[in-house]
């Protein structure tokens, strides 16, 4: 289980921050803990309950956190200045994007089943709260229970299908948030990707938290659920004929 | 005197579920409008009844135990085959209509799905038919050469539960709240973005009365957590959001209450903000006060009192767990920052509960300022045992019967509670055990 954050490792970056003044570690400490908070948040909304459908609420809390870290990455300049790539990318590779998204976590899952990340119930005590480490200026998070060093054994697959995500995120600008709630207006033909993408096995839905892709323009990115309002008008629709 | 009245507390009634199945773990407590009758839901779909034992001269110290009355299945797991997903058979709700003859109505629903169920009971059957014999088979006619008229007799008490109208396929989203308006013709049901209004007779119509789904689904921010109707005006109810808002709705302005008659904010904190602020906000349970005057409001770390006059901030404000604030990250990841604590009023609004985690339940006295945290454990709840009052340790040193922040049990969850409508007797669900606690003052 995952009891402590998840890490990404900037690479390189690192060392020049061990050695720099206490300013400059606090930081880098700071955007280390927001990029974390960005990579659980973004893997939270993938992994869900796989049978039964994931809780709107959590979902729209969790992605309006991811938004309001953009939203400061993006004034601070390193959104832009982790993906230099990013700019003048066309939509279609932003929604091509997303659908590798939802693959690589799915194959990389294989028969592996979803740690305990979205679960919604804890598997025990949380054993390694620690006390808070101070928010040196008033923007930084609250809690702090990061730790910079330490590799973790367990992470195998998992950790692989994060850096995967991440290095498909790094390509999407901060719009990309949107495309989380976003409507499909083709409920019939995704009708037979969601049937056969759920039936295809006891796996984890991670497009489910996705709520649908806007195809806008027509792709392969509909292996998501679409709006739940017009599956039921096309469900009543297909049961009275 | 009040400050003695905690100190007396309580008699202890544990009604225990040794198993460990998840279909056990309670998912909703309530009384009824007497409060002689308890009901819990769990997440198999099963409705459980309790009912108060009458006092009897005999056995003084017995009084008003709760014993099992009934047991159902309300609801039955579903599989939407269009959508691929199960739609779960969890009770979220139960709620009580007010009691107007010898038969007892409930509401229960699941995500999808409101029932009302009859509970019933039968002490006579009828005996002595012409043409049935005592088995029930026909007799033959030809060897009938007498006729009688049937007369009830007595027979062992039969509890039956009986679904009279089931109200589905009118919510998209999850449902998570029910509540019967005081005209009692009527109650509604509020899921994540809409609340519909029924008639207790019509199960094939119901009237949208909120909605706040985006036209573009890409712009969802916010969605409703919990609604009530007034206690007494039939025309007004309040909803909760993710953003810690409240918004109370005059259904005489419009058919369509979008628009809000009164708005509940209370202003950020600047010094408090973080990334988890808005989650931290999230309401998870509205209650109006049995007078009708207030509001109260559960958010992941305070209870808040709301007078329905005042809409800029709430006037009393309750630390449930404060020590948790500097746990929050940990609590993100492992999703505790979810769970949905409810909240209660007791009988005359004077004292406030709701629940925490490790088993811990926390009440404040709204007059005198005094809190208490009490615990549902088994160690605790030898029958008639005194509850003694539990206290977490923030820092520093721990005394001897404190409990460090770092030892709290995470998965030990106590989101649903119960108070007696007069009485000081409370029920406390603590996953899979139902705990009755009972105030000693004679």
């Amino acid at each position: 289980m995952f009891a402590r954050g998840l890490k990404r490792k900037c690479v390189g970056h690192e060392e020049d921050v061990e050695g720099a003044l206490a300013g400059l570690k606090t930081v880098s400490s700071y955007s280390l803990q927001r990029q974390s908070l960005l990579d659980m948040s973004l893997v939270k909304l993938q992994l869900c309950h796989m049978l039964v459908e994931p809780n709107l609420c959590r979902s729209v809390l969790i992605a309006n956190t991811v938004r309001q870290i953009q939203e400061e990455m993006t004034q601070d300049g390193t959104w832009r200045a982790v993906a230099p790539q990013a700019a003048g990318r066309a939509p279609l590779d932003r929604l091509v994007s997303t659908e590798i998204l939802c693959r690589a976590a799915w194959e990389q899952e294989g028969a592996r089943p979803a740690p305990g990340l979205g679960d919604g119930h804890t598997q025990g005590p949380v054993s390694d709260l620690c006390p808070v480490t101070s928010a040196q200026a008033p923007r930084h998070p609250q809690s702090s229970v990061w730790e910079m060093d330490g590799p973790r054994e367990n992470r195998g697959s998992f950790h692989k299908s994060l850096d995967q995500i991440f290095e498909t995120l790094e390509t999407k600008n901060p719009s990309c948030m949107e495309e989380l709630f976003s409507d499909v207006d083709s409920p019939y033909y995704d009708l037979d990707t969601v049937l056969t993408g759920m039936m295809g096995g006891a796996r984890p839905g991670p497009c489910e938290g996705l709520e649908g892709l806007a195809p806008a323009t027509p792709g392969p990115s509909s292996s998501c659920k679409s709006d739940l309002g017009e599956l039921d008008h096309v469900v009543e629709i297909l049961v009275e004929t | 005197a009040k400050s003695s009245h905690w100190k007396k507390l309580l008699n202890s009634f544990l009604i225990p579920n040794l198993s460990k199945r998840k279909a056990d773990i309670i998912s909703t407590v309530e009384f009824n409008h007497t409060g002689e009758l308890l009901a819990t839901g769990d997440k198999g779909g099963r409705v459980v009844i309790f009912q108060r034992e009458q006092e009897s001269k005999n056995q003084v110290h017995r009084r008003g135990e709760y014993n099992v009355y009934s047991t159902f299945q309300s609801h039955e797991p579903e599989f939407d085959y269009l959508k691929s997903l199960e739609i779960e058979e969890k009770i979220n709700k139960i709620r009580w209509l007010p009691q107007q003859n010898a038969a007892y109505f409930l509401l229960s629903t699941n995500d999808k799905t409101v029932k009302l169920w009859k509970v019933s009971e039968r002490d006579k059957r009828p005996e002595g038919y012409n043409l049935k014999d005592e088995e029930g088979r026909l007799r033959d006619p030809a060897t009938i050469t007498t006729l009688r008229v049937p007369v009830l007799r007595p027979m062992d008490l039969m509890v039956e539960a009986t679904p009279r109208r089931v109200f589905a396929n009118a919510h998209t989203y999850h449902i998570n709240s029910i509540s019967v308006n005081s005209d009692y013709e009527t109650y509604m049901s509020a899921d994540d973005l809409r609340i519909n209004l029924w008639n207790f007779e019509i199960t094939n119509q119901s009237f949208n009365i909120v909605d706040i789904k985006p036209a573009n689904m890409e712009e969802l921010t916010e969605v409703i957590t919990a609604a009530e109707f007034h206690p007494h005006h039939c025309n007004t109810f309040v909803y909760s959001s993710s953003k810690g808002t409240i918004r109370l709705c005059d259904m005489r302005a419009s058919a369509l209450c979008d628009r809000h008659t009164k708005f509940f904010e209370e202003p950020e904190d600047p010094s408090n903000r973080s990334f988890f602020s808005e989650i931290i906000s999230s309401i998870s349970d509205v209650k109006f006060s049995h007078s009708g005057r207030y509001i109260m409001t559960r958010d992941y770390l305070t209870v808040k009192v709301w007078d329905l006059n005042m809409e800029n901030r709430p006037i009393e404000t309750y630390q449930v767990h404060d020590y948790l604030r500097s746990k929050l990250c940990s609590l993100y990841e492992n999703d505790c920052i979810f769970d949905k604590f409810e909240c209660v009023w007791n009988g005359s609004d004077s004292v406030i509960m709701t629940g925490s985690y490790n088993n811990f339940f926390r009440m404040f006295d709204r007059n005198t300022k005094r809190d208490v945290t009490l615990e549902a454990s088994r160690e605790n709840s030898k029958p008639r045992a005194i509850l003694k009052p539990r206290k977490v340790c923030v820092g520093g040193k721990r005394r001897k019967d404190e409990i460090s922040v770092d030892s709290l049990d995470f998965s030990k969850k106590i989101l649903h509670t119960a108070w007696h409508p007069s009485e000081n007797i409370i029920a406390v669900a603590a996953t899979n055990n139902l705990y009755i606690f009972q105030d000693k003052v004679n």
